[in-house]
């Protein structure tokens, strides 16, 4: 019995999704063009599934202060924090971030999924609660397994069921920390966060946001959803992303509380991990300055995302609530899901394919981000193929018989 | 330890009970269901779907049932005698 037995059943099903086309988790582009094309089994293809909110992966004032550091500072720290030290790059961006998001302290971490890990399981400790929305994010599910803390769970974005939980451990000495997303990656929902935070006021918890999907989309000034609900003095703590809107790869956490600082020698996804290269440090403080400097950019995200939310809807097709950038259409069956992400890859539009358990209430989903950099020819043009993959699938209400 | 509100003595087959008709609408498929049956492994339920199951007991039994005591669950008996503990904390 080889010790990789326990995947059998996962291997079985791996092979079966892959065996009705390509196989969605290993796609390899054999170039990228741009924020929003890259060429795939040869032939230029729309990339509508990248996260590339703001379009700033081929910034050009990023690539030169990428390349700058690069040359100056070398390829990588090749260390942690507490034994290599820092580059002034890394307090650099910890400055820049608690100045944007008007907070005390900063925490740069390696990536968006190490800043929740990290922060999460080290706030909660072994007499606290963690309290999470029953659709967080895999970072914020593995963070519930590291705390040494206790973990409950509560009913996707319904602030009165948080609301029973927390009075249900009212009389628990401990601190009660509430971790929510202000948008969901997977239907582009936002949560409830005035309600939510309202909750938190009563129940005397803290809160934290992780606005990884919403940095750079929402709120007047791109600081995400706190900003937009105006609830940003409830929210203890804001996690975030270099790997989204900043076109980057790395992680941060914000808050105002005074000795915040005491985690960088307590946090272990921060302290023994290898801290982020010079250059990705100078892109991702260039990319923040390029979000500020242009709101433009999300207006124009922004127009794309109802573009694109509208026109499928339009067609008929089941969308999320809310036409935020990630627009994901739901599916009847995994394997219709699947035939159609082959169907539009084929046709030349990249998005990304989301399968139960990964999907909220066991949904296939074909998921879809939004750019800036998208023309609305490119969004159109999206649109249409859709339409024409769906009608042949038959998915389209009305064209069962049509697509025989 | 812990005040869990109003404290009730239940017994523990009551308890089955109850677990049992809270199961049965989200089966696929009728399964006859006793203390020594395997959550995972005979119900067919995923991890996802314990959790969501268990946050239905939570509210059956108004109790908290945090996820790391779900972690030591294997059988119906075991979800029981987890809910009749957490029960008792009065």
């Amino acid at each position: 019995m080889t010790i990789l037995a326990k995947f059998t059943q996962l291997r079985e099903s791996y092979q079966k999704m892959a065996a009705i086309g390509r196989d969605p988790f290993s796609v390899r582009f054999e170039g990228i063009l741009s924020p929003t094309e890259g060429v795939l089994n040869g032939r230029r293809t729309i990339l509508l599934g990248t996260n590339n909110y703001l379009g700033l992966t081929f910034d050009q004032s990023c690539i030169d202060k990428g390349v700058e550091a690069l040359v100056e500072q070398g390829t990588g720290t090749t260390g942690s924090r507490i034994a290599n030290g820092s580059y002034a790059g890394h307090g650099d961006l910890e400055t820049a971030l608690a100045d944007f998001y008007g907070r005390q302290h900063c925490m740069v971490f390696t990536t968006g999924y190490q800043a929740n890990l990290g922060i999460i399981s080290t706030l909660v400790g072994k007499d606290d609660i963690l309290v999470i929305d029953g659709d967080s994010h895999a970072s914020i599910y593995d963070a519930a397994k590291m705390t040494t803390g206790q973990v409950v769970r509560f009913r996707h974005n319904d602030p009165d069921d948080l609301y029973k939980r927390l009075r249900r451990l009212s009389d628990h000495p401990g601190n009660k920390l509430v971790v929510v997303e202000g948008i969901y990656s997977m239907l582009g929902d936002t949560a409830p966060l005035k309600e939510f935070a309202q909750v938190k006021r009563e129940a005397g918890a803290f809160l934290m946001v992780d606005e990884a999907h919403s940095m750079g989309v929402l709120g007047a000034t791109g600081r995400g959803l706190a900003e937009e609900v105006g609830v940003e003095a409830d929210v203890d703590f804001i996690v975030g992303t270099f790997s989204k809107s900043l076109g980057a790869v790395g992680g941060f956490c914000v808050a105002d509380l005074p000795d915040f600082d005491i985690l960088r020698v307590a946090c272990r996804p921060y302290m023994f991990t290898a801290s982020l290269p010079p250059s990705v440090i100078a892109t991702s403080l260039q990319a923040l300055k390029r979000m500020q400097e242009e709101p433009g950019l999300r207006l124009r995200l922004n127009a794309n995302s109802r573009r694109l939310y509208d026109g499928l809807r339009n067609l008929g097709f089941q969308v999320g609530p809310v036409a935020n950038p990630i627009v994901a259409v739901a599916l009847p069956t995994k394997e219709l899901a699947i035939a159609f992400w082959n169907g539009l890859l084929e046709a030349g539009l990249y998005l990304n394919l989301a399968l139960p358990p990964a999907t909220p209430n066991s949904l296939a989903l074909l998921r879809s981000s939004v750019s800036a950099a998208h023309t609305p020819q490119q969004i159109d043009t999206a649109i249409e193929l859709f339409a024409q993959v769906g009608r042949r699938l038959g998915v389209l209400p009305g064209m069962v018989q049509a697509a025989e | 330890m812990i005040p869990w509100g109003d404290f009730m003595t239940a017994d523990l087959n009551e308890i089955v009970e109850e677990i049992i008709s809270a199961l049965g609408p989200t089966l696929p498929t009728p399964v006859t269901i006793t203390t020594d049956t395997n959550i995972t492994r005979d119900l067919g339920l995923d991890s996802l779907a314990v959790m969501d199951f268990v946050m239905v007991l939570e509210d059956k039994f108004d109790v908290s049932i945090p996820l790391e005591r779900i972690a030591e669950v294997e059988t119906i008996g075991d979800l029981a005698r987890t809910i009749q503990d957490l029960r008792g904390r009065a």
